[in-house]
């Protein structure tokens, strides 16, 4: 199939066009906004016939594709930052009353203070919510993704709502060359939209109701449960993907890049710069860990791929503020029960749009060196002018 | 079958001698089976599903406290996608969910002109959290958080009006109603029923006789006298006409209403506030009574 | 009124079993007990119209050839509304024994 240039945030919209999606709500944001722009362009074309709604607020574009998609019908919306942030309630929400979204996520920065570049300390906010996860290193990725989303997201074993992370700027705003699966081939490989419980006056339902503490605990435990058995779906269906149109990313849930005694765990486009730099030899003893799938957290897989390592360095752009990154501390609990364990450190980078360049890592790797396991240290980028 | 109960099932745990309860049964009947009902949190979403019971029959649902105008425009258009341009969807909500909290998605959902009914059920204060003042809640009312005090006589602010905000949006159709006039309420929902393509907000009067200190009796004896003293008009705009279904030969004094509520205990003696009342609500008939005569096109002010 | 219970939980807390809070009698809330004077009633229909409950209906009663007003005290909370209400006085309130 040919490839074609073009911006990330065009891709995201062709390929949501290829998924046969029937309701899009959309609201400004940056770096998000040219994603709802493309989409809105295509409608007023006649590309794709759906319904477009224009909301008033992030808050109600959520709800609006919670709706739609309850009442049958294949939804999208794309956010970030600070519209993420608003949509927080319905993002539990709809997590706890099983409603299958697919949200793209154009990873930014969170307020204060005000800034629009990219980390990810806004979904990693949302970590707890019963969302899968899914974080992306390139364009591509990020196409391929939204596709295995929706198929994740309505399997009958998940009915989860999904959110694909991809970088804001350097994903959404770079031109790369991409493949955007055509429309027969993944409606084939979607399926008909078919969400079991959907609102219909012909076979009535009542979705959302109040739960006493028993019965909330015992939902509450049933969503618990469904997230963590999503793993095998988001993985077979990462496969089955893999096979029916030739692209994969590790086992869907890590990818493991190199062999070097000091691994490297990390997310998003930066992974970018770290496989480059362990091709041209940059880097020695490096390897990296991508976690690709953040949740459900593949636990069990990162604790086979890191206990023989001798370092592990956390690499993340997000931290919870109080103690240290949200990816180091889960990858920490990860090694807990190993008898061996190897040097874990943490450095959180690329916060509010800092670039994480090639400096960065080669200071990042180095400092690792030098310090105790459980160094945590928040790069601002002005030790790397410093020093490099 | 009585009122309502092919839609709307007995057990739930309403008060006794709840008005939105009975709202809801005229409502609901008024709707008939061809409906999705969107509900925003507040007393007449947690006292009708107690999981893993439900008082509806025909589809609800709920996600959160300010969303119901915004899940409703979602499930209106995915309707619309799937081809199903018959099912009516009804965006429910008391004072809190739509006129305060929920304001900027009803205000959404009626300035993109979606398909759907938009329903306040006003109880004029929070009553599902022990009735606090609300934008619903009318002047001089005391609530738990505008409680009549030593210095100030309950709330200091005059009622949002919601009704008329709706009209300023170009809102299709915009009526107001009370469950003691029921035939009118009934006659409203099948009129917004029946009118397609745009939003019809139906802003009704409901009643809370737990939160309004009033004896349960009394529910539809006060919401009458409502009607009667002009503190609630009924009324309905159809594209931008005014029609006042309702007007009293004489308004009863505004005593007669207050004296059966204790949350206007505080003002009975308090001929200053009374008379400020009742000049209010003088000077909002004239005006409209004017508007209404004069045939004014309220769209035609936007 | 309804007819299957739900016995296991769908994801999300989904309910088919719709009008199900019918299993739950109300009548144990009350108080005070309205009680019609079948002999004067005019079948007129207005307490239906107020009940909040729905458990007024107007129907047949055995004796009498006009519909009459029927209160399921299954679901009656004792609001007395329908007392209030009547427009020829014939509900009157007892206290409920229990």
């Amino acid at each position: 199939m040919p490839r074609e240039v073009m911006e990330g945030s065009q891709a995201v919209a062709r390929v949501v066009a290829s998924c046969d999606v029937k309701v899009i709500a959309a609201y400004p944001i940056t770096p998000q906004t040219h994603i709802v722009q493309e989409l809105a362009k295509m409608h007023a074309d006649g590309v794709i016939d759906c319904e477009y709604i224009n909301v008033e607020a992030e808050f109600s574009a959520i709800s609006a594709i919670l709706g739609a998609t309850a009442a049958g019908a294949r939804s999208f919306t794309a956010t970030c930052s600070q519209g993420l942030a608003l949509m927080h309630e319905v993002v539990f929400a709809s997590a706890g009353m099983r409603i299958p979204l697919v949200m793209v996520i154009a990873n930014r920065a969170l307020s204060a203070p005000i800034n629009i570049w990219n980390d990810h300390q806004d979904s990693m906010a949302e970590r707890d919510s019963g969302w899968i996860q899914l974080y992306c290193e390139n364009v591509q990725e990020v196409v391929d993704s939204v596709v295995q989303a929706y198929k994740i997201a309505e399997h009958k074993d998940v009915l989860l709502p999904v959110m694909v992370g991809m970088d804001g700027f350097y994903l959404t705003h770079v031109y790369e060359p991409v493949e955007i699966p055509p429309k027969e081939k993944v409606v084939k490989f979607l399926g008909k939209f078919n969400y079991p419980y959907r609102l219909d006056p012909k076979k009535p339902v009542t979705m959302g109701p109040l739960g006493f503490p028993a019965d909330y605990a015992r939902l509450r435990k049933q969503l618990a449960e469904a997230v963590w058995n999503s793993k095998k779906v988001v993985r077979k269906v990462h496969d089955d993907y893999a096979k029916r149109f030739g692209r994969s990313y590790g086992d869907g849930l890590l990818e493991v890049y190199g062999d070097g005694g000091k691994a490297i765990v990390a997310m998003g486009s930066m992974c970018g710069t770290i496989k480059h730099m362990i091709d041209k030899d940059e880097l020695e003893d490096v390897s990296l860990i991508r976690v690709r799938t953040f949740r459900p957290f593949p636990k069990d897989e990162i604790k086979d791929v890191l206990r023989d390592k001798d370092t592990v360095i956390v690499m993340e752009k997000n931290i919870s503020l109080g103690n240290a990154g949200a990816v180091y501390l889960e990858v920490r609990d990860a090694l807990y029960d190993e008898k061996r364990k190897p040097k874990i450190v943490n450095f959180i980078v690329g916060l509010g749009g800092v670039d994480v360049n090639r400096p960065t890592v080669k200071y990042v790797v180095e400092k690792a060196e030098k310090v105790k396991s459980g160094y945590v240290e928040i790069v601002d980028g002005n030790e790397i002018s410093a020093s490099y | 079958m009585g009122i309502g109960l092919k839609q709307f099932a007995p057990g739930h745990r309403t008060c006794a001698g709840c008005g939105s309860a009975i709202v809801f049964r005229h409502v609901l009947e008024a709707l008939g089976d061809d409906v999705i009902i969107c509900q925003a949190t507040g007393c007449m979403e947690v006292t009708t599903t107690p999981y893993p019971e439900t008082s509806f029959k025909v589809p609800w649902i709920h996600v959160v406290f300010e969303n119901a105008a915004s899940v409703a425009s979602g499930v209106k258009r995915s309707l619309k996608a799937q081809g199903n341009n018959h099912t009516r969807v009804v965006a429910m909500g008391g004072d809190g969910g739509m006129i305060d909290i929920g304001f900027g998605a009803v205000s959404g959902a009626l300035e993109r002109g979606e398909d759907i009914i938009i329903m306040v059920y006003d109880t004029e204060a929070y009553s599902n959290t022990g009735l606090q003042r609300s934008g619903g809640t009318p002047f001089g009312a005391s609530t738990t958080t505008s409680p009549a005090g030593k210095k100030i006589p309950g709330k200091q602010e005059w009622k949002k009006n919601i009704a008329m905000i709706a009209v300023m949006h170009g809102a299709k159709y915009v009526a107001t109603a009370n469950p003691a006039f029921w035939a009118d309420l009934q006659a409203k929902i099948k009129k917004a029923y029946k009118l397609e393509g745009g939003p019809r907000l139906i802003h009704i009067y409901s009643p809370c006789p737990v939160g309004w200190h009033v004896e349960p009796s009394k529910t539809i004896k006060v919401a009458k006298l409502a009607v009667e003293t002009g503190l609630w008009m009924l009324y309905e705009v159809e594209e931008g006409k005014l029609k006042i279904n309702y007007k009293p030969k004489e308004f009863k004094p505004v005593e007669d209403y207050f004296k059966l509520q204790g949350r206007f205990k505080h003002l009975l003696g308090r001929k200053d506030i009374m008379e400020k009342i009742e000049s209010h609500v003088r000077e909002w008939w004239e005006t409209m009574e004017k508007v209404e005569k004069e045939g004014i096109n309220l769209l035609k002010m936007i | 009124m309804s007819k299957t219970k739900q016995r296991k939980d769908l994801p999300g807390g989904i309910i088919t079993d719709i009008g199900s809070t019918a299993r739950n009698k109300t009548g144990s809330w009350r108080t005070f007990k309205p009680v019609v004077n079948l002999e004067k009633c005019t079948g007129c229909g207005i307490c239906e119209k107020f009940c909040p409950e729905g458990c007024i209906t107007i129907q047949k009663v055995e004796g009498y050839d006009k519909p009459k007003c029927t209160i399921n005290y299954d679901y009656c909370k004792g609001c007395l509304i329908c007392m209030e209400e009547c427009p020829f006085k014939v509900i009157s309130s007892v206290v409920e024994e229990k």
